[in-house]
Order: structure tokens, then sequence, then C-alpha cells
């Protein structure tokens, strides 16, 4: 019993969550032990799971629109229906009884934004020291923290970012430690909890960095890691110690001595192992992450994004042959030695080798406007040739994003079915003119530009001139 | 590493010299001054110099003519504040020339000696229409024992072509006020203006008793001589102050501090600067604005918005335009920077002046830069479509009419990568 438990992979999964980590049905068997778990069954019956309810919904018809879909397709005067928090259909001369019509006649539409690399609520505004939430910086592998477990929800960059478009976001702890904790995928809805924000299903990250920081941190201390050698050994070392974890239970399971004893660290890096939960690597030299992509080899694993990824596109055809995704920025670069060789064609020629690509912010700015960071490289890349139209570049931040944090099946394109997550852009997003005019997630009016009763505050800046709308 | 001093050197051979006069043909000029935007203008470079501007202008024969073919030629930009050619890499690799330790130096701490005209930096924003840029030093940091200062020290404006590429020092006096200067002061933010007030009186007190003072016969300073006599210029109000300051109770302060002194400020930062954007206007304090800056960073920006460049141009404001992030590395971003300040309601000429005329202006440059004019320098840029759009980059850049190289170490990096047929160490 306690086994089937560890592995849900042979045991019916626990509704609420389709991708269960085994951490999370440890949590399950220790609320069983306490006798107050019966309702399996029921989400929200298992701790720390999403509690995520949605706004309200309305039947929304879009109409007139240029159509990104995020599948690399560009629609003409299209329409958009939302029913029901999914979208229902996108076509020509849609009609549907009751909907709430949006003339979108000149405007476009392209999925919700996703930021696959956030860290709004754990370096939260303002940036006081007591805000400093992300890097548990007291042990090179600390994969035994969640950084859902430091979401300030009332983090004024949420509603920013939101007004950029932003419908969804992975908060990754930071880049201090070899293996620095799990991120969560988030819902950008305002929340009294993180557990209110938590994008249903998603996936846990696991948020890795290599290179300067964690040698850096821990060098500068005369400890491991000092070199990047050091950094390899630990990552290594902590994989090994979660092989013989996982071993150990599966040996318990079939009655081989005892199960060991709960370990948050080692069910964590399990559940990397398992498949269950995604690597989010920070890393930035070509040669780092092809010994990353080694090591991955060697305890079987996949790195599933490379983070900042700065010299990806000296190995974009290993990137493309691994399927990794590289989440990068457009154009920064020079802040640090392993930072140096960034230029701004980075991601189109990832893009161009048919590798996974994401644009990503890292910054409370800079996810607000992630369509013109793609934008800059668009225009990068067509000095060189390499024509990007707009309908393949929103994919950067839309649907490879929610391939990136694992919910490419709910969110990411406009297609039927999918989750109701749409921005809908006063002009071509990749102008720098244009503004987010209408933000809905699932199905539910998130932000409409100069409507304040539509628009969420938060607690902290009532009374400011975000409060005010100045913000966004 | 010996083929990549060849290239640098290379670099430095490339730049052809300024032979005959250059004219640039069919382009729609915003000249950034008086003659407005000329569609199908000239631009006629001659040694170095703007030698007429116009639609009907004769170019003289034997120049050279560039035809723009309808694009768009503007001023070159110039950048405000930032630290260009006194950085390679930011962090952990060697010395970062603009942020001093400690309080050794301050008001003399002067950045041009560490200027680096072959840094990589230069090219890269060159390249993308940057001519001009203010270089400061940072507030700093405190040394091992808590001392920093909040003075420090001073800026130097540069062109970033190759040859004579320092056109002024002692441009301005960098000081932190605020928070940052509150870091740097023993915590508190009246101990950073007592910091500054001290400096000033004695710098007063200096000037009135200096021979006293060598002679020994005056009291003994806080500030070393060199530090009193970089002061000279400031309490004279020839060198202004740049203020790094945001909170509106500040600034407030700043506005009696700059009148009981006479002294000029220019303010950076400026988060909370909208609500006090007349009385900024009635005192000719400029703002350096970030216009993307809308997050409460820390308590000092608890009324950081969108839209501040247009609040403050409206009321009379001179404004110049660069995000933080767009100074030194990305000081190319400015342009970016520009596009969301309209995007936020400041109009388009407007912006457009910001990031070279107004900035030209703020320093003292303006006779000699910043819009298209004749006398001044040929900086000129030449840009397939709108300068403030995300996806235009400059087709082709002058610095003092030299025609840039389009070059840069990211080029050369694009370029050995966009190739296959021999393994990257061998390809050009």
């Amino acid at each position: 019993m306690q086994f089937l438990l560890f592995f849900p992979e042979i045991t019916n999964r626990v509704p609420g969550g389709p991708v269960k980590s085994i951490s999370v049905a440890l949590a399950t068997f220790v609320l069983f032990a306490a006798g107050c778990a019966e309702e399996t069954e029921d989400k929200g019956s298992v701790a720390f799971e999403s509690r995520y309810e949605g706004l309200a919904a309305q039947t929304t018809l879009i109409t007139g629109a240029t159509i990104l879909t995020g599948t690399g397709d560009r629609l003409e005067n299209a329409d958009l229906l939302l029913v029901d928090g999914k979208i229902a259909e996108i076509g020509a001369d849609l009609s549907m009884d009751d909907a709430d019509i949006v003339d979108a006649t000149g405007k476009w539409v392209t999925p919700g934004v996703i930021d696959v690399h956030s860290h709004l609520g754990v370096y939260a505004s303002p940036g006081t020291q007591s805000h400093s939430d992300g890097n548990e910086v007291t042990s090179p592998v600390t994969a035994e923290v969640w950084a859902e477990h430091a979401v300030w929800p009332n983090d004024p960059g949420f509603t920013t970012a939101l007004a950029g478009g932003v419908t969804a976001m992975q908060i990754l702890p930071g880049s201090a430690n070899l293996i620095g904790g799990r991120g969560v995928t988030l819902k950008n809805v305002p929340g009294r909890n993180v557990m209110d924000m938590k994008f249903p299903g998603a996936p846990h990250g696991l948020k890795m960095a290599c290179g300067e920081n964690p040698k850096r941190v821990y060098g500068g201390r005369g400890q491991a890691p000092a070199t990047r050698m050091g950094n390899v050994a630990g990552y290594r070392s902590a994989w090994i110690d979660a092989a013989e974890y996982r071993d150990k239970m599966k040996a318990a399971e079939n009655g081989q001595g005892e199960m060991p004893k709960r370990d948050l660290k080692l069910e964590t890096l399990v559940g990397v192992l398992e498949g269950e939960i995604i690597v989010h690597n920070h890393c930035y030299r070509a040669d780092e992450m092809s010994v990353m992509l080694e090591i991955a080899e060697e305890f079987d694993y996949k790195v599933g994004t490379f983070h900042h990824a700065v010299e990806a596109y000296k190995i974009a055809d290993l990137l493309a042959e691994a399927d990794t995704c590289s989440a990068v920025w457009a154009d920064w670069w020079g802040f640090k030695m392993e930072a140096f060789d960034g230029i701004r064609e980075n991601a189109a020629i990832l893009d161009q080798a048919g590798a996974c690509t994401v644009i990503h912010s890292d910054s409370g700015i800079g996810i607000q406007r992630l369509n013109q960071e793609s934008a800059k490289v668009m225009g990068a890349a067509a000095r060189v040739g390499m024509d990007i139209p707009p309908e393949s570049a929103i994919r950067w931040i839309t649907a490879n994003a929610a391939k990136s944090l694992g919910i490419a099946e709910q969110t990411g394109t406009l297609e039927a079915g999918k989750m109701g997550d749409v921005v809908v852009w006063d002009g071509n997003p990749f102008s720098v003119y244009s503004k987010a005019e209408r933000v809905y997630i699932d199905g539910a009016l998130a932000f409409e530009r100069g409507n304040d009763d539509v628009n969420p505050v938060t607690d902290f800046t009532l009374g400011t001139a975000a409060a005010a709308g100045g913000a966004q | 590493m010996n083929r990549f001093i060849t290239v640098i050197a290379l670099f430095a051979v490339s730049l052809p010299a300024s032979a005959g006069p250059t004219a640039i043909v069919n382009g729609k000029v915003h000249t950034v001054g008086p003659q407005g935007t000329i569609e199908n203008g000239t631009v006629l470079i001659v040694d170095g110099r703007i030698a007429a501007v116009g639609s009907d202008v004769v170019v003289p024969e034997g120049a050279e003519t560039i035809d723009a073919g309808g694009k768009i030629v503007t001023p070159g930009l110039f950048s405000p504040y930032g630290h260009l050619g006194l950085v390679e890499v930011s962090s952990s690799a060697g010395p970062v020339d603009y942020s001093q330790r400690g309080e050794q130096f301050t008001a003399s701490f002067d950045v041009a000696d560490a200027y680096n005209p072959r840094s990589t930096l230069i090219p890269i924003n060159r390249i993308e229409g940057v001519t001009r840029a203010v270089i400061a030093p940072s507030p700093g940091y405190p040394d091992e024992t808590g001392s920093g200062h909040i003075i420090a020290g001073l800026a130097a404006i540069v062109n970033l072509g190759d040859d004579d590429f320092l056109d002024q020092r002692a441009a301005a006096m960098v000081v932190v006020l605020g928070e940052g200067g509150a870091s740097l002061s023993g915590g508190t933010r009246t101990g950073a203006w007592l910091m500054l007030r001290n400096a000033l009186n004695e710098a007063l007190d200096y000037r009135e008793h200096k021979g006293d003072f060598e002679r020994g016969m005056r009291r003994e300073y806080t500030h070393s001589m060199t530090d009193l006599d970089a002061l000279q210029g400031v309490i004279n109000g020839n060198v202004p102050v740049i203020v790094s300051i945001d909170r509106a109770s500040d600034i407030e302060v700043l506005l009696k501090l700059v009148n009981e002194y006479s002294i000029n400020a220019i303010i950076t930062g400026g988060s909370e600067a909208w609500m006090l954007a007349d009385e900024l206007a009635a005192a000719r304090i400029p703002v350096i604005v970030g216009p993307t800056a809308n997050l409460p960073g820390n308590f000092d920006r608890i009324n950081a918005r969108l839209g501040t460049a247009s609040i403050l141009a409206a009321a009379g404001v001179k404004i110049a335009i660069a995000d933080s992030d767009a100074r030194t590395h990305n000081a190319r971003n400015m342009t970016q920077s520009a596009g969301n300040a309209v995007a936020y309601g400041l109009d388009w000429d407007s912006a457009l002046r910001a990031i070279t005329l107004t900035p030209a202006e703020i320093f003292g440059m303006a006779a000699s830069t910043g819009s298209l004019e004749v006398g001044k320098a040929a900086d000129v840029v030449i840009w397939p479509g709108d300068p403030l759009e995300l996806t235009n980059y400059p087709d082709a850049v002058f610095i003092n009419g030299e025609s840039i190289p389009m070059v840069s170490r990211q080029t050369l990096l694009r370029d050995r990568y966009l190739q296959s047929d021999k393994p990257p160490a061998y390809r050009d």
C-alpha cells in the first residue's frame, strides 16, 4: 500500500493532478496516516494542490481579428469564440447567441503569453531583503525547497505582467545553487495564496544551475563547488543519491528491505528520474550545456529546457536532437563572462535549426514585454536573411513556452478545446507601440486596458499610482 | 586568441579616412532641428560636419553619394547616462571602472581616464545608432568598513568613433541620494543630505579661503584638495550634478537645495518625478527617464508608473530617455525605451528628440551635436524604417562624418555560426 502511493504510475492517478509527482503522493500518504485524507478522489484533498478556480468566464465572440494561432498559422479577418472557459471555435463569420461581442477589427489576437522564467512572488517588489525568497543559499543542493512555498501573491509584478498579456508563468528558485528546488507554474490571476494561482495539472519544474553562480557563491565560502568541475561533481553526486533512494523504494515494494525514510530532497530528484518533474537548467555556455546533456544521459533523465542559454546558437543542432528547449533573452549579454557571447540572433538560429525556442524574461519589467523581445530577434534575423514571420515568432512566447512547462495540452495555442487564454492586442504585437488591450484567462476577462472595474489591484499597491492604473 | 587580436587590429585600420564630401540623398530626414522633417532630403557631410541639409541641396561634384532610397535619416543617438567603455564584463571578470569602492576618491574621481574606445561594447552599440554617450561613475558601494560616499565623481562625454573620442571631461558630477544615498552615508537619507551639504559647504569655504588653507591658516576639511577642486565647477554652476533620486519627498528637498546653492541638477531615476512635474519644469531640472520602470523596486519608487515621460514633457520638463538596462551593454536599446514612451503618451517627435538633441542640450553639447543642422558634427544614422520600431536596425552610421563599419564582435559571432562548412574555430 505504501509503495503504491509512492509510484503513481502503477496505481490510479490522484485526480486534480494529471502529473503526480512522487512527493505529492507522499503527502497523500502522510495525510492517510493521519487519518484525515479519506477523500482521495476530491480535488483539493492533497496538500499544496491547485485550488485555482478561475475568474467568472463569459461567452465571448471576438470578431474580425488578425489571429496568430500559435500553431504556426495566421488568420485574417477571423473570429474566435470562447465558451465555458475554453476556446470553442476559430473561423470566419462565427456567431453565438448571448455572447459578448468584441469587435477586434484591425486588432491582433494571440494565445496568452507564457513566461517560463519568472521570480515574481519569490523576489517580489519592493525588492527588500525581506522579500529575498528565491535562493536558499545554504547548501549547493536544495532540491527539497519549493518556490511555491515562498510566492507572495501581492507582488505588484503579477498585475503589471497581466497588462503585458501574460496568462501563465513558471516561478523558479534562483540560480545560486546547483539544484535550487522546485518551480511552480501559475495562472496569472489574483489569489490569497499560491494554491489559488497554481496552474491545474502543471508538472513541477526543477531548477538547476550551471556555471558561475554556484561556484561563486559556494567557492567564495571556501566550500564546494568552487569550480565548474565541482559543479558537475555536485550534480552527479545528487543523482547517485537519488537513484539509490529510488532503488531502495522499489526494492521495498518488492518486499526487500525497509522503505527508506521520506526525504524531501531525494523525492524531488526521483521525480525527475521518473519523468514527472521537468528539469529547467540555468546554463549559458555551449560547452556546459553539452556537459549537462551528458549528465542527463548518465542518469537517464531529460533536460527539459536550458534557461538563458546565451550560447545555444553554437549547439543548435545538439539541442534540436535532444529535444531540449532553450529559453533565451533577446539581447542580454556581457553582465558576466558566461554571457559574453550573447547575440541577438540566438533565438532565430535555434528556431531555424528546428530546436524548441522560447523567449523568457527573468525580470519583472521584461515579462511585461515578451512580445517586444521577440520582435527584436525577428528584426535581427531578417538582417541576415532569416525571415521569421509573426505567426512563427509568436510561438516563442506561447506554444513553445507551454511545451517547456509541460502544459501544451491545455494551453499555448488557439485551438478548440484548449483553455481560453487569449490576448487581444491593439495592433501587431511585434510593434513597440502595440499593447495588450484585453487579456482572457480561462475565458474570463482578466484585464481590460483602462478599465478599473476589471483590472486587479494588489493589496500592496492600494493607494499608489499603480492602483490608479498608472503602472499598466 | 591571435585570430581575435587580428580581427581587432583589422577594425582599427578599416575605417575610411574622411576623404571628400559625402552626400546622403533621397532620405526622409528627421533633422530634430528647426528644419523639421524633410521628405526627399539630402544631408551633405564635409570635413566631418554637416555642410547642408535640405530638399534642394546641391551635391558637389566628386562627393560620395549614398542613396537612402526614401529611408529614414536621423541624428545619431545620444546615450544620456551609462558606462560605455568603462566595462567589458560586469561581474567577476576584471575591473569595473565606473565603480569605486570606499571614499578614498569622491568628486575628483574622473572616469574619462579609464575609457576604452576599443571596448567590444563600442561597435556593438554604435552599429545600432549610438554615436555619443555620457559615461558616468556609478554611486559605487561601501568598503569593508562600511564607508562610502554619495558623490561618485565626474562623468565625461564621448563619441563612439575611433579617434578624438573624448568630447568633454567633467561634463557632470554624479551624486546618489534617497535610499541609495542612505546606504552610503550611515543608513539614513538625512545622512546623505548632510554629506552633500558638507561637501558643498567645504567647496564654498575652500573657494573663499584657498590661500589661507594652503598656508595652514584655515580649518581642515573632510574632503581632499583634489575633491574640493573638482567641486568648484559644481558650486560655480558650470558642472551640472546628475542626481540619482526617485522619491517625491527627496526631490522636494533637492528643489530647495538647488536653489540654496545655485547649482544645476539633472535627475536620473526619477520614479516619482511625475508627481512634481510642474515644479521641476519651473526649476529647469531635466530628468533622464526610464519609460518602462513601473515597478516599486523599493519604497522610494512606490509610485513608479508608465507614462512618466509624457507627463514630464507635457509640463515642460526636458527629458532624455533610456531605461536602466539601455545604458551600457545595451545602450542601443534606447530606441526601444523611446518607443515605449510613445506607447504611453509621448509624441513621436519628442521621443526622437529625447534620444538625440535633448540629451545633447542637457549636457551642453547641443551646439555641436544632437541634430542635423549645418555646422554640427555629422553624426547621422540611416534606418530602414521607424527607428523606434523593434525590428529596424540601422543600415549605416556616421560619427563625425566617418562611415562606421557595420561590424561588431557580435556580428562576427553570428556570421561564424551561420556557416557550417568547417568546424567553428576555422570559420571566419
